[in-house]
Protein backbone atom coordinates (compact mmCIF):
# COMPACT_ATOMS: atom_id res chain seq x y z
CA UNK A 1 0.00 0.00 0.00
CA UNK A 2 3.05 2.28 0.24
CA UNK A 3 4.04 3.39 -2.82
CA UNK A 4 7.85 4.38 -3.39
CA UNK A 5 7.52 6.11 -6.92
CA UNK A 6 4.62 8.17 -5.37
CA UNK A 7 6.70 9.25 -2.46
CA UNK A 8 9.72 10.43 -4.61
CA UNK A 9 7.04 12.34 -6.33
CA UNK A 10 5.39 14.04 -3.89
CA UNK A 11 8.96 14.81 -1.46
CA UNK A 12 10.52 17.65 -3.74
CA UNK A 13 6.80 19.35 -3.93
CA UNK A 14 6.37 19.24 0.13
CA UNK A 15 10.13 20.41 0.33
CA UNK A 16 9.34 23.72 -1.57
CA UNK A 17 7.21 24.66 1.48
CA UNK A 18 10.29 24.75 3.68
CA UNK A 19 11.99 28.36 2.72
CA UNK A 20 8.25 29.06 3.80
CA UNK A 21 8.29 26.86 6.74
CA UNK A 22 11.89 28.20 7.72
CA UNK A 23 10.94 31.64 7.37
CA UNK A 24 7.74 31.84 9.34
CA UNK A 25 9.08 30.28 12.61
CA UNK A 26 12.73 31.91 12.28
CA UNK A 27 10.94 35.41 12.19
CA UNK A 28 8.02 34.44 15.03
CA UNK A 29 11.22 32.57 16.89
CA UNK A 30 13.62 36.11 16.69
CA UNK A 31 10.79 38.51 17.22
CA UNK A 32 9.11 36.26 19.64
CA UNK A 33 12.53 36.26 21.81
CA UNK A 34 13.15 39.58 22.07
CA UNK A 35 9.66 40.15 23.09
CA UNK A 36 9.65 37.82 25.30
CA UNK A 37 12.98 38.58 27.08
CA UNK A 38 11.45 42.40 27.33
CA UNK A 39 8.48 41.25 29.39
CA UNK A 40 10.80 39.02 31.32
CA UNK A 41 12.93 41.82 32.17
CA UNK A 42 9.93 44.30 32.71
CA UNK A 43 8.78 41.74 35.57
CA UNK A 44 11.58 41.83 37.88
CA UNK A 45 10.89 45.31 38.71
CA UNK A 46 7.75 44.34 40.08
CA UNK A 47 5.59 47.73 39.56
CA UNK A 48 2.01 46.82 39.36
CA UNK A 49 1.10 48.87 35.97
CA UNK A 50 3.61 46.82 34.39
CA UNK A 51 3.49 43.65 35.90
CA UNK A 52 -0.18 43.12 35.83
CA UNK A 53 -1.01 44.06 31.75
CA UNK A 54 1.82 41.98 30.79
CA UNK A 55 0.40 38.74 33.02
CA UNK A 56 -2.99 39.51 31.51
CA UNK A 57 -1.11 39.64 28.14
CA UNK A 58 0.76 35.93 29.17
CA UNK A 59 -2.27 34.41 30.56
CA UNK A 60 -4.62 35.46 27.18
CA UNK A 61 -2.35 34.03 24.96
CA UNK A 62 -1.44 30.98 26.88
CA UNK A 63 -4.61 29.96 27.57
CA UNK A 64 -6.38 30.22 24.03
CA UNK A 65 -5.13 27.43 21.16
CA UNK A 66 -2.71 29.06 18.64
CA UNK A 67 -5.60 28.18 16.03
CA UNK A 68 -7.88 30.42 17.50
CA UNK A 69 -5.67 33.25 17.76
CA UNK A 70 -4.40 32.87 14.14
CA UNK A 71 -8.31 32.80 13.34
CA UNK A 72 -8.90 36.34 15.38
CA UNK A 73 -5.75 38.03 13.90
CA UNK A 74 -6.35 37.39 10.08
CA UNK A 75 -10.40 37.29 10.00
CA UNK A 76 -11.17 38.90 13.50
CA UNK A 77 -8.92 42.29 12.32
CA UNK A 78 -9.66 41.34 8.70
CA UNK A 79 -14.03 43.27 9.69
CA UNK A 80 -11.97 46.18 11.34
CA UNK A 81 -10.55 47.53 8.19
CA UNK A 82 -11.50 51.24 7.48
CA UNK A 83 -10.42 51.48 11.57
CA UNK A 84 -6.69 49.92 11.08
CA UNK A 85 -6.60 51.61 7.53
CA UNK A 86 -7.49 55.05 9.26
CA UNK A 87 -4.17 54.11 11.68
CA UNK A 88 -2.08 53.07 8.07
CA UNK A 89 -1.76 49.45 9.54
CA UNK A 90 -3.68 47.71 6.91
CA UNK A 91 -1.10 47.49 4.80
CA UNK A 92 0.59 44.96 7.56
CA UNK A 93 -2.77 42.64 8.15
CA UNK A 94 -4.05 42.84 4.72
CA UNK A 95 -1.22 40.64 3.51
CA UNK A 96 -1.84 36.41 5.25
CA UNK A 97 1.90 36.12 6.28
CA UNK A 98 2.19 38.96 8.75
CA UNK A 99 -0.74 38.55 10.41
CA UNK A 100 0.80 34.58 11.08
CA UNK A 101 4.07 36.09 11.95
CA UNK A 102 1.97 38.47 14.33
CA UNK A 103 -0.18 35.21 15.82
CA UNK A 104 3.17 33.12 16.15
CA UNK A 105 5.15 35.85 17.28
CA UNK A 106 2.53 37.17 20.47
CA UNK A 107 2.32 33.34 21.14
CA UNK A 108 5.81 32.24 21.91
CA UNK A 109 6.10 35.90 23.26
CA UNK A 110 4.05 34.60 25.58
CA UNK A 111 5.40 31.72 26.65
CA UNK A 112 8.73 32.32 26.07
CA UNK A 113 8.66 35.07 28.62
CA UNK A 114 7.34 32.82 31.34
CA UNK A 115 10.46 30.16 30.48
CA UNK A 116 13.38 33.34 30.81
CA UNK A 117 11.44 34.92 33.96
CA UNK A 118 11.80 31.88 35.72
CA UNK A 119 15.61 31.23 34.23
CA UNK A 120 16.20 34.72 35.95
CA UNK A 121 14.52 34.17 38.88
CA UNK A 122 16.57 31.29 39.54
CA UNK A 123 19.68 32.66 39.33
CA UNK A 124 21.28 32.47 42.68
CA UNK A 125 20.95 35.98 44.39
CA UNK A 126 24.60 35.62 46.04
CA UNK A 127 25.67 36.37 42.00
CA UNK A 128 23.91 39.53 41.89
CA UNK A 129 25.07 40.75 45.42
CA UNK A 130 28.90 40.08 44.96
CA UNK A 131 28.63 41.93 41.49
CA UNK A 132 27.48 45.23 43.11
CA UNK A 133 29.57 44.89 45.68
CA UNK A 134 32.45 45.01 43.28
CA UNK A 135 30.75 48.59 42.29
CA UNK A 136 28.60 47.03 39.11
CA UNK A 137 25.88 49.27 38.36
CA UNK A 138 22.21 46.98 37.86
CA UNK A 139 22.75 47.36 33.87
CA UNK A 140 26.09 45.74 34.39
CA UNK A 141 25.24 42.72 36.57
CA UNK A 142 22.16 41.88 34.75
CA UNK A 143 24.68 42.41 31.36
CA UNK A 144 27.36 40.61 32.74
CA UNK A 145 26.34 37.89 34.94
CA UNK A 146 22.32 37.18 35.58
CA UNK A 147 21.82 37.02 32.06
CA UNK A 148 24.19 34.90 31.09
CA UNK A 149 23.59 32.38 33.23
CA UNK A 150 19.62 33.00 33.29
CA UNK A 151 20.22 32.42 29.36
CA UNK A 152 22.43 29.19 29.46
CA UNK A 153 19.61 27.75 32.07
CA UNK A 154 16.61 28.47 29.72
CA UNK A 155 18.15 26.68 26.39
CA UNK A 156 16.36 23.27 27.17
CA UNK A 157 12.82 24.87 28.16
CA UNK A 158 13.44 27.41 25.47
CA UNK A 159 14.63 24.37 22.79
CA UNK A 160 10.91 23.32 23.60
CA UNK A 161 8.96 26.30 22.78
CA UNK A 162 11.50 26.62 19.86
CA UNK A 163 10.19 22.99 18.74
CA UNK A 164 7.15 23.94 19.32
CA UNK A 165 6.98 26.98 16.91
CA UNK A 166 8.62 25.38 14.30
CA UNK A 167 4.90 22.56 14.55
CA UNK A 168 3.14 25.92 15.21
CA UNK A 169 3.50 27.21 11.60
CA UNK A 170 1.52 24.29 10.04
CA UNK A 171 -1.17 26.17 11.14
CA UNK A 172 -0.81 28.73 8.87
CA UNK A 173 -2.05 26.91 6.27
CA UNK A 174 -5.55 27.99 7.68
CA UNK A 175 -4.93 31.86 6.00
CA UNK A 176 -4.02 30.35 2.58
CA UNK A 177 0.25 30.30 3.24
CA UNK A 178 1.47 27.06 1.25
CA UNK A 179 3.65 26.02 3.74
CA UNK A 180 4.60 22.08 4.49
CA UNK A 181 1.20 21.18 5.67
CA UNK A 182 -0.70 23.66 3.42
CA UNK A 183 0.84 21.62 0.71
CA UNK A 184 0.47 18.31 2.10
CA UNK A 185 -3.72 19.26 2.20
CA UNK A 186 -3.28 20.38 -1.56
CA UNK A 187 -1.51 16.77 -2.51
CA UNK A 188 -3.77 14.96 -0.41
CA UNK A 189 -6.68 16.46 -2.02
CA UNK A 190 -5.26 15.75 -5.51
CA UNK A 191 -4.18 12.18 -4.78
CA UNK A 192 -6.34 10.95 -1.95
CA UNK A 193 -3.78 9.09 -0.17
CA UNK A 194 -3.57 10.70 2.95
CA UNK A 195 -1.06 8.42 4.71
CA UNK A 196 1.82 8.68 2.53
CA UNK A 197 1.42 12.45 2.35
CA UNK A 198 1.44 13.31 5.73
CA UNK A 199 3.98 10.71 6.36
CA UNK A 200 6.04 12.46 4.53
CA UNK A 201 5.55 15.54 5.56
CA UNK A 202 5.87 14.65 9.37
CA UNK A 203 9.63 13.15 7.94
CA UNK A 204 10.37 16.72 6.97
CA UNK A 205 8.79 18.38 10.25
CA UNK A 206 10.97 15.54 12.10
CA UNK A 207 13.91 16.32 10.51
CA UNK A 208 13.97 20.01 11.02
CA UNK A 209 13.49 19.32 14.46
CA UNK A 210 16.48 16.97 15.06
CA UNK A 211 18.59 19.86 13.25
CA UNK A 212 17.28 22.33 15.63
CA UNK A 213 17.58 19.84 18.47
CA UNK A 214 21.03 19.07 17.80
CA UNK A 215 22.09 22.87 17.31
CA UNK A 216 20.98 23.46 20.84
CA UNK A 217 22.68 21.22 22.33
CA UNK A 218 25.62 22.25 20.72
CA UNK A 219 25.32 25.79 21.72
CA UNK A 220 24.49 24.57 25.47
CA UNK A 221 27.69 22.90 25.80
CA UNK A 222 29.32 26.12 24.33
CA UNK A 223 27.89 28.32 26.73
CA UNK A 224 28.95 25.67 29.26
CA UNK A 225 32.18 25.06 29.10
CA UNK A 226 33.16 23.41 32.72
CA UNK A 227 29.97 21.25 32.61
CA UNK A 228 29.38 19.26 29.48
CA UNK A 229 25.66 17.89 28.45
CA UNK A 230 24.88 14.56 30.15
CA UNK B 1 7.66 -3.31 12.33
CA UNK B 2 8.27 -2.29 8.64
CA UNK B 3 6.49 0.66 7.04
CA UNK B 4 4.07 -1.45 5.24
CA UNK B 5 2.97 -3.62 8.40
CA UNK B 6 2.52 0.20 10.06
CA UNK B 7 0.43 1.11 7.36
CA UNK B 8 -1.43 -2.06 7.46
CA UNK B 9 -2.52 -1.82 11.29
CA UNK B 10 -3.24 2.22 10.56
CA UNK B 11 -5.82 0.82 8.08
CA UNK B 12 -6.73 -1.58 9.82
CA UNK B 13 -7.88 0.67 13.02
CA UNK B 14 -9.23 2.81 11.05
CA UNK B 15 -11.97 0.20 9.83
CA UNK B 16 -12.25 -0.99 13.25
CA UNK B 17 -13.12 2.45 14.60
CA UNK B 18 -15.24 3.71 11.44
CA UNK B 19 -16.27 0.57 9.92
CA UNK B 20 -18.15 0.97 6.66
CA UNK B 21 -22.09 1.04 7.74
CA UNK B 22 -23.37 -0.15 4.30
CA UNK B 23 -20.88 -2.33 2.25
CA UNK B 24 -22.91 -5.06 1.28
CA UNK B 25 -24.29 -5.61 -2.13
CA UNK B 26 -27.70 -6.43 -1.06
CA UNK B 27 -29.55 -3.10 -0.78
CA UNK B 28 -28.82 -0.82 2.34
CA UNK B 29 -31.41 -0.19 4.95
CA UNK B 30 -29.51 2.42 6.19
CA UNK B 31 -26.79 4.85 5.09
CA UNK B 32 -24.86 7.89 5.83
CA UNK B 33 -24.66 11.17 3.66
CA UNK B 34 -21.47 13.20 4.25
CA UNK B 35 -22.12 17.23 3.09
CA UNK B 36 -19.69 19.90 3.69
CA UNK B 37 -22.37 22.35 5.77
CA UNK B 38 -20.26 25.11 4.65
CA UNK B 39 -21.55 25.68 1.23
CA UNK B 40 -25.02 27.78 1.52
CA UNK B 41 -27.53 27.52 -0.22
CA UNK B 42 -26.52 24.65 -1.09
CA UNK B 43 -25.64 23.16 2.25
CA UNK B 44 -24.70 25.05 5.24
CA UNK B 45 -25.30 25.26 9.38
CA UNK B 46 -28.19 27.53 10.15
CA UNK B 47 -28.71 29.73 12.71
CA UNK B 48 -29.90 27.01 14.97
CA UNK B 49 -26.92 24.91 14.41
CA UNK B 50 -28.62 22.30 11.92
CA UNK B 51 -27.53 20.99 8.96
CA UNK B 52 -29.78 22.91 6.08
CA UNK B 53 -29.69 24.02 2.28
CA UNK B 54 -31.00 22.46 -0.76
CA UNK B 55 -29.08 19.39 -0.74
CA UNK B 56 -30.21 18.57 3.00
CA UNK B 57 -33.72 18.95 1.68
CA UNK B 58 -32.96 16.66 -1.32
CA UNK B 59 -31.28 14.35 0.53
CA UNK B 60 -33.97 13.31 2.69
CA UNK B 61 -36.27 14.01 -0.12
CA UNK B 62 -34.22 10.65 -1.91
CA UNK B 63 -34.05 8.82 1.19
CA UNK B 64 -37.95 8.92 1.28
CA UNK B 65 -38.47 7.70 -1.91
CA UNK B 66 -35.57 4.71 -1.43
CA UNK B 67 -37.38 4.28 1.85
CA UNK B 68 -34.39 3.89 4.04
CA UNK B 69 -33.12 5.51 7.25
CA UNK B 70 -30.69 8.13 6.66
CA UNK B 71 -28.49 10.14 9.21
CA UNK B 72 -26.44 13.27 7.61
CA UNK B 73 -23.20 14.66 8.81
CA UNK B 74 -20.79 17.34 8.28
CA UNK B 75 -17.14 16.83 7.26
CA UNK B 76 -14.61 19.23 5.50
CA UNK B 77 -14.59 19.90 2.17
CA UNK B 78 -10.99 18.44 1.85
CA UNK B 79 -11.32 15.32 4.02
CA UNK B 80 -14.71 14.28 1.99
CA UNK B 81 -13.68 11.96 -0.76
CA UNK B 82 -10.84 9.84 1.50
CA UNK B 83 -13.56 9.72 4.25
CA UNK B 84 -15.85 8.11 2.05
CA UNK B 85 -12.97 5.47 0.33
CA UNK B 86 -11.99 4.39 4.04
CA UNK B 87 -16.22 4.18 4.88
CA UNK B 88 -16.76 6.97 7.34
CA UNK B 89 -20.12 7.14 5.36
CA UNK B 90 -21.65 6.31 2.12
CA UNK B 91 -22.46 9.23 0.06
CA UNK B 92 -21.30 12.77 0.04
CA UNK B 93 -24.11 15.03 -1.59
CA UNK B 94 -21.81 18.58 -0.92
CA UNK B 95 -21.98 20.38 -4.40
CA UNK B 96 -19.48 18.47 -5.41
CA UNK B 97 -18.48 17.95 -9.53
CA UNK B 98 -18.51 14.84 -10.99
CA UNK B 99 -15.47 15.02 -12.97
CA UNK B 100 -12.98 12.27 -14.79
CA UNK B 101 -10.33 12.85 -11.95
CA UNK B 102 -13.00 12.01 -9.13
CA UNK B 103 -14.46 9.45 -10.94
CA UNK B 104 -10.83 7.61 -10.65
CA UNK B 105 -11.26 7.14 -6.83
CA UNK B 106 -15.38 7.44 -6.43
CA UNK B 107 -18.32 6.69 -8.52
CA UNK B 108 -21.22 9.09 -9.01
CA UNK B 109 -24.88 9.01 -9.12
CA UNK B 110 -26.27 10.63 -12.72
CA UNK B 111 -25.93 14.74 -12.13
CA UNK B 112 -29.15 15.90 -9.78
CA UNK B 113 -27.84 19.80 -10.28
CA UNK B 114 -25.83 21.95 -13.14
CA UNK B 115 -24.97 25.02 -11.80
CA UNK B 116 -21.91 27.29 -13.72
CA UNK B 117 -18.79 28.62 -12.28
CA UNK B 118 -18.33 32.66 -11.82
CA UNK B 119 -16.54 35.55 -10.45
CA UNK B 120 -17.64 37.86 -7.86
CA UNK B 121 -16.01 40.97 -7.81
CA UNK B 122 -16.28 44.65 -6.45
CA UNK B 123 -19.28 46.71 -8.08
CA UNK B 124 -16.76 49.55 -8.90
CA UNK B 125 -14.12 47.54 -10.70
CA UNK B 126 -13.85 47.05 -14.29
CA UNK B 127 -15.56 43.34 -14.50
CA UNK B 128 -17.88 44.67 -12.00
CA UNK B 129 -19.33 47.13 -14.56
CA UNK B 130 -20.04 44.65 -16.97
CA UNK B 131 -22.25 43.29 -14.54
CA UNK B 132 -23.94 39.86 -14.72
CA UNK B 133 -24.42 38.45 -18.18
CA UNK B 134 -26.83 35.53 -18.46
CA UNK B 135 -24.25 33.72 -20.91
CA UNK B 136 -23.08 30.42 -20.21
CA UNK B 137 -19.78 29.01 -21.76
CA UNK B 138 -19.41 25.47 -22.35
CA UNK B 139 -15.53 24.43 -21.72
CA UNK B 140 -15.35 21.15 -23.67
CA UNK B 141 -16.65 23.90 -26.51
CA UNK B 142 -12.86 25.07 -26.58
CA UNK B 143 -12.72 27.51 -29.43
CA UNK B 144 -15.81 29.54 -27.73
CA UNK B 145 -14.61 29.73 -24.31
CA UNK B 146 -11.69 30.65 -25.44
CA UNK B 147 -13.03 33.83 -25.99
CA UNK B 148 -14.40 34.46 -23.53
CA UNK B 149 -11.56 33.78 -21.16
CA UNK B 150 -9.18 35.95 -22.97
CA UNK B 151 -12.15 38.50 -22.94
CA UNK B 152 -12.17 38.53 -19.39
CA UNK B 153 -8.21 37.96 -18.68
CA UNK B 154 -7.68 41.98 -19.52
CA UNK B 155 -9.83 43.10 -16.37
CA UNK B 156 -8.34 40.86 -14.12
CA UNK B 157 -4.91 41.26 -14.74
CA UNK B 158 -2.34 40.78 -11.42
CA UNK B 159 -5.50 40.87 -9.60
CA UNK B 160 -5.79 38.17 -6.26
CA UNK B 161 -8.88 35.68 -6.87
CA UNK B 162 -9.82 33.62 -3.65
CA UNK B 163 -11.17 29.76 -4.42
CA UNK B 164 -11.37 27.21 -2.38
CA UNK B 165 -8.54 24.51 -1.97
CA UNK B 166 -9.48 20.79 -3.90
CA UNK B 167 -11.88 22.14 -6.08
CA UNK B 168 -12.54 21.99 -9.82
CA UNK B 169 -13.34 25.82 -9.44
CA UNK B 170 -9.43 25.99 -7.82
CA UNK B 171 -8.64 23.74 -11.40
CA UNK B 172 -10.15 25.93 -13.18
CA UNK B 173 -8.82 29.25 -12.34
CA UNK B 174 -5.52 27.88 -11.88
CA UNK B 175 -6.04 26.05 -15.87
CA UNK B 176 -7.38 29.50 -17.27
CA UNK B 177 -6.03 32.57 -15.66
CA UNK B 178 -3.12 31.01 -13.75
CA UNK B 179 -0.88 33.22 -15.87
CA UNK B 180 -3.14 36.42 -15.22
CA UNK B 181 -3.92 36.26 -11.69
CA UNK B 182 -2.73 35.29 -8.34
CA UNK B 183 -4.87 32.52 -6.88
CA UNK B 184 -5.12 32.19 -3.52
CA UNK B 185 -6.73 29.23 -1.62
CA UNK B 186 -9.08 28.72 1.10
CA UNK B 187 -10.36 25.89 3.08
CA UNK B 188 -14.12 27.38 2.80
CA UNK B 189 -16.23 29.53 0.31
CA UNK B 190 -17.18 31.43 3.52
CA UNK B 191 -13.58 32.26 4.36
CA UNK B 192 -13.14 33.91 0.99
CA UNK B 193 -16.18 35.73 1.27
CA UNK B 194 -14.75 37.11 4.62
CA UNK B 195 -11.26 38.21 2.94
CA UNK B 196 -13.46 39.84 -0.20
CA UNK B 197 -15.36 41.94 2.22
CA UNK B 198 -12.35 42.56 3.58
CA UNK B 199 -10.86 44.13 0.85
CA UNK B 200 -7.48 41.09 0.97
CA UNK B 201 -8.78 39.85 -2.20
CA UNK B 202 -10.06 40.99 -5.57
CA UNK B 203 -12.37 38.38 -6.41
CA UNK B 204 -13.57 34.80 -6.17
CA UNK B 205 -14.84 32.47 -8.39
CA UNK B 206 -17.17 29.52 -7.29
CA UNK B 207 -20.73 28.91 -8.28
CA UNK B 208 -22.82 31.37 -9.53
CA UNK B 209 -25.96 30.48 -7.07
CA UNK B 210 -23.35 29.94 -4.13
CA UNK B 211 -22.11 33.62 -5.13
CA UNK B 212 -25.93 34.92 -5.60
CA UNK B 213 -26.67 33.79 -2.01
CA UNK B 214 -23.20 35.00 -0.05
CA UNK B 215 -23.65 38.39 -2.12
CA UNK B 216 -27.48 38.95 -0.32
CA UNK B 217 -25.56 39.86 3.01
CA UNK B 218 -24.86 43.41 4.29
CA UNK B 219 -21.39 43.68 4.00
CA UNK B 220 -21.61 42.48 0.54
CA UNK B 221 -23.51 45.36 -0.48
CA UNK B 222 -20.57 46.54 -3.06
CA UNK B 223 -19.78 43.76 -4.71
CA UNK B 224 -21.84 41.35 -7.66
CA UNK B 225 -21.47 38.35 -9.48
CA UNK B 226 -19.99 39.31 -13.11
CA UNK B 227 -19.24 38.23 -15.94
CA UNK B 228 -20.50 34.74 -17.96
CA UNK B 229 -20.55 31.67 -16.13
CA UNK B 230 -18.85 28.48 -17.39
CA UNK B 231 -19.90 24.58 -17.33
CA UNK B 232 -18.82 21.38 -18.62
CA UNK B 233 -15.17 20.43 -19.57
CA UNK B 234 -13.10 20.65 -16.52
CA UNK B 235 -16.60 21.31 -14.74
CA UNK B 236 -17.49 18.11 -15.63
CA UNK B 237 -20.89 16.83 -16.15
CA UNK B 238 -22.91 18.94 -13.15
CA UNK B 239 -23.53 17.85 -9.56
CA UNK B 240 -24.28 14.37 -8.03
CA UNK B 241 -23.83 11.84 -5.41
CA UNK B 242 -20.33 10.26 -4.45
CA UNK B 243 -20.25 6.97 -3.59
CA UNK B 244 -17.63 4.27 -3.29
CA UNK B 245 -17.03 2.33 -6.53
CA UNK B 246 -18.16 -1.01 -4.90
CA UNK B 247 -21.55 -0.03 -3.85
CA UNK B 248 -23.77 -0.07 -7.38
CA UNK B 249 -26.88 -1.19 -5.68
CA UNK B 250 -26.50 2.02 -3.88
CA UNK B 251 -25.94 3.89 -6.74
CA UNK B 252 -28.90 2.35 -8.71
CA UNK B 253 -31.24 2.85 -6.08
CA UNK B 254 -30.27 6.59 -5.41
CA UNK B 255 -29.91 7.22 -9.74
CA UNK B 256 -33.91 5.52 -9.68
CA UNK B 257 -34.81 8.34 -6.92
CA UNK B 258 -33.06 11.20 -8.64
CA UNK B 259 -34.84 10.76 -11.81
CA UNK B 260 -38.28 10.47 -9.98
CA UNK B 261 -37.10 13.90 -8.43
CA UNK B 262 -36.26 14.82 -11.67
CA UNK B 263 -39.47 14.04 -13.48
CA UNK B 264 -41.83 15.25 -10.41
CA UNK B 265 -40.71 18.57 -10.21
CA UNK B 266 -39.48 18.06 -6.78
CA UNK B 267 -35.41 19.24 -8.16
CA UNK B 268 -36.89 22.45 -9.36
CA UNK B 269 -38.90 23.57 -6.49
CA UNK B 270 -36.25 22.48 -4.40
CA UNK B 271 -33.56 24.66 -6.36
CA UNK B 272 -36.04 27.53 -7.13
CA UNK B 273 -36.36 27.47 -2.92
CA UNK B 274 -32.95 27.48 -2.39
CA UNK B 275 -30.82 29.55 -5.27
CA UNK B 276 -33.72 31.44 -6.92
CA UNK B 277 -33.19 29.59 -9.94
CA UNK B 278 -33.77 26.49 -11.59
CA UNK B 279 -30.52 23.94 -11.49
CA UNK B 280 -32.02 20.49 -12.80
CA UNK B 281 -29.75 19.07 -15.09
CA UNK B 282 -30.80 18.48 -18.99
CA UNK B 283 -31.08 15.13 -20.18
Amino acid sequence: MIDVGFFLEIVPQLLSGVPLTLKLAGTSILLGFALALLLALAQQGEHRLVVWPIRTFVAVFRGTPLLVQIFLIYYGLGQFRPSLQAIGLWGLFREPYWCAILALTLNTAAYGSEILRGAIRNVPRGLGEAAQALGMTRLLTLRLVILPIALRQAIPAYGNEIILMVKGTSLASIVTLLEVTGIARNLISESYRAIEVFLAAGTIYLFLNFLIVRALAHLEVRMTPYRSRS
Amino acid sequence: MTIRRMAALAAALTTLTFGPTAYAQSAPTEIKIATEGAYAPWNFTNAKGELDGLEIELANDLCARMKIKCTIVAQDWDGLIPSLTVGKFDVIMAGMFITPKRLETIDFTQPYAVDPGGFAVAKDSELGKLGLSTERFDMSKEAEATTAIEKLKPMLKGKIVGVQAATTMLDFVKKYFGDTVEVREYKTTEQHDLDLAAGRIDAIFAQQTALAATLTKPEFGDYTVAGPGFVGGLFGMGTGAGLRKEDTKLKDMLNAAIDAAIADGTIKRISEKWVGTDVTPVK
